[in-house]
């Protein structure tokens, strides 16, 4: 029985470097993911987050463009591409009659287009699938790097915000009565964005970049009330998600990067049904107190 | 307004707005130190508005807006309840301990000092025993009371009060009513805006009746007269969509 759970669980991460690699590029990406997810899910930017994924891909293309799969071109590029929509489409819906929603929805579709064109004017479709959809058994020394630099330095970034990006989430008039700290730490919040869905392009490619920080934080909103153990929960999901979708990828055969996001997603779905707040077990077996 | 009152804030040739329309038009004047002043007028006459450029939230398309004997930092300022998103999770505790900003900045710990003035602006309110409970569950009235226990905690020399009382129920107006009172015998300066007359007359020494521009100032009594009411309304009517270029000069 030991001997079974140890070849299902431990074996392949100890017998394997590109496993053990993995599974640290994941986790990392997991932790650092979660308290973006949970802001962006609260301060109902999903989609925005969804979008400026799509966004960064032809910076990163002409990264590629430039110098082949090359960690920091792409990085590089992928950053100049993402910031320049986060703060394109803020200036669009500020300066015109359309919302940032769809000055946003405009970005990205032109973002996805522009970049699987320059990838394929140069590349294989082998490389085109690594752009579209990561390479998480393949992490180098640079990446695996980059995701602990990024994942470090979005641990600090929160910890300066913090207080008032809730601030600013809650009662945003309010804030800018007593300081000036809304458009700073909306900007700071964004380049975090940037920053982690760069880092998660690495390894899970930008179409799934973005499902370490929304389907975690989404699971942790059905089971918690609190801000921070909402955190912390997201966190915890999605390493789970991170190490139990690398083990289905290794016996299964599956491919690691959709099967991380798949058991995200397996984790939203059973939150959503059994969660404190869920459908199921929050509605019927949770009656209401007296009056 | 007697001439030796001492001016906490004025105003001179003041036109603030949006998008270069004014939404108030060439104001001048000002309010008392250590008075409650009500602001009246029709929907659209620009209340909100002056109290936003007051609040330092707009900046004047025109003219000025001077502070006497405080800083923009003294002002604490009361919005409508529209924009709070309610569903954040935020403790009723967290989210009047916001009103520390200006003590404590976006690091400073939360002290038992701190932690007891909370407490005490929470009784005053009439919420103890609401401290852990998410703002996303308290109704309208006891949201309106939490966003004056922060008032409170925010110990202001000015106090900005944008229709406080608007979808409040009786009891709690009257609590809240009482809060006003106590801020105005505490000297503090407090300008609110108010469609209720009755409580206007009770809580306000001087009025300010607007329609964009001055239409009455004065004692609450004299300026509330249906002539002023009247003309302030036709004001609000006649106003152009599609106004030209102000030409007025300066005063």
């Amino acid at each position: 029985m030991v001997d079974l759970l140890h070849a299902a669980l431990i074996q392949p991460f100890a017998e394997f470097e590109f496993m053990r690699r993995a599974l640290v590029g994941a986790v990392a990406l997991a932790i650092a993911a979660a308290p973006v997810g949970v802001f962006l899910m609260l301060r109902r930017m999903s989609l925005t987050g969804d979008a400026m994924s799509h966004a960064i891909l032809p910076g990163a293309a002409i990264g590629y463009l430039a110098a082949g799969l090359s960690l920091p071109a792409m990085t590089i590029g992928g950053l100049v591409a993402g910031i320049a929509v986060a703060v394109g489409a803020g200036a669009v819906a500020r300066a015109s009659v359309l919302g940032e929603d769809v000055a946003l929805a405009a970005f990205y579709l032109v973002s996805l287009a522009l970049g699987v064109t320059i990838v394929s004017m140069k590349g294989s479709n082998v490389d085109l699938l690594h752009v579209l959809f990561g390479t998480v058994l393949a992490l180098d020394d640079q990446a695996l790097f980059l995701i602990a630099g990024i994942a470090t330095a979005t641990l600090f970034g929160f910890a300066v915000i913090f207080r008032p990006l809730v601030a600013e989430s809650v009662d945003p008039v309010f804030l800018a009565s007593v300081a000036r700290a809304g458009a700073p730490v909306h900007l700071v919040f964004m380049g975090l964005v940037v920053m982690n869905l760069v880092g998660a392009f690495h390894a899970l490619g930008t179409l799934m970049a973005v499902g370490l920080m929304m389907l975690p934080a989404a699971s942790a909103r059905l089971w918690v009330d609190d801000l921070s153990a909402m955190i912390g929960v997201a966190a915890g999901g999605g390493a789970l998600a991170a190490i139990v979708g690398l083990l289905a990828s290794y016996h299964f055969g599956l491919p690691a990067g959709p099967a991380i996001i798949l058991t995200a997603g397996l984790v939203y779905v059973l939150s959503l049904a059994f969660g404190r707040r869920g459908l199921l077990v929050g509605r019927l077996m949770r009656p209401h107190l007296e009056a | 307004m007697d001439m030796q009152d001492p001016i906490a804030i004025e105003f001179a040739d003041l036109t603030l707005g949006y998008d270069r329309h004014p939404a108030v038009h060439h104001l001048t004047g000002g309010f008392a130190r250590g008075v409650t002043t009500v602001v009246l007028g029709p929907n659209g006459a620009g209340k909100s508005t002056l109290l936003k450029g007051i609040g330092g939230l707009l900046a004047p398309l025109g003219g000025r807006i001077r502070l006497h004997g405080f800083a923009a930092r003294d002002i604490a300022h009361l919005p409508q309840l529209a924009e709070i998103d309610r569903s954040f999770p935020i403790s009723i505790f967290d989210f009047v301990a916001l009103g520390l900003w200006r003590r404590i900045g976006a690091f400073g710990g939360i002290g038992n000092e701190e932690r007891r003035k909370v407490g005490a602006a929470l009784a005053a309110v009439g919420l103890e025993g609401f401290e852990r409970r998410a703002i996303g569950t308290l109704s309208g009235g006891q949201m309106q009371r939490a966003m004056f226990a922060r008032l409170v905690v925010q110990d202001a020399t000015v106090i900005l009060l944008d229709e406080p009382f608007n979808a409040v129920d009786r009891r709690t107006t009257e609590d809240l009513i009482d809060l006003v009172r106590r801020w105005h015998a505490e000297g503090r300066t407090v300008v609110m805006v108010l469609h209720d007359h009755d409580i206007a007359l009770r809580l306000a020494r001087d009025a300010l009746l607007i329609a964009r521009e001055k239409v009455g100032f004065g004692p609450v009594g004299e300026v509330i007269a249906e002539e002023n009411l009247a003309r302030a309304r036709r004001m609000i009517e006649s106003f152009d969509d599609h106004a030209h270029i102000c030409h007025r000069p300066a005063a």
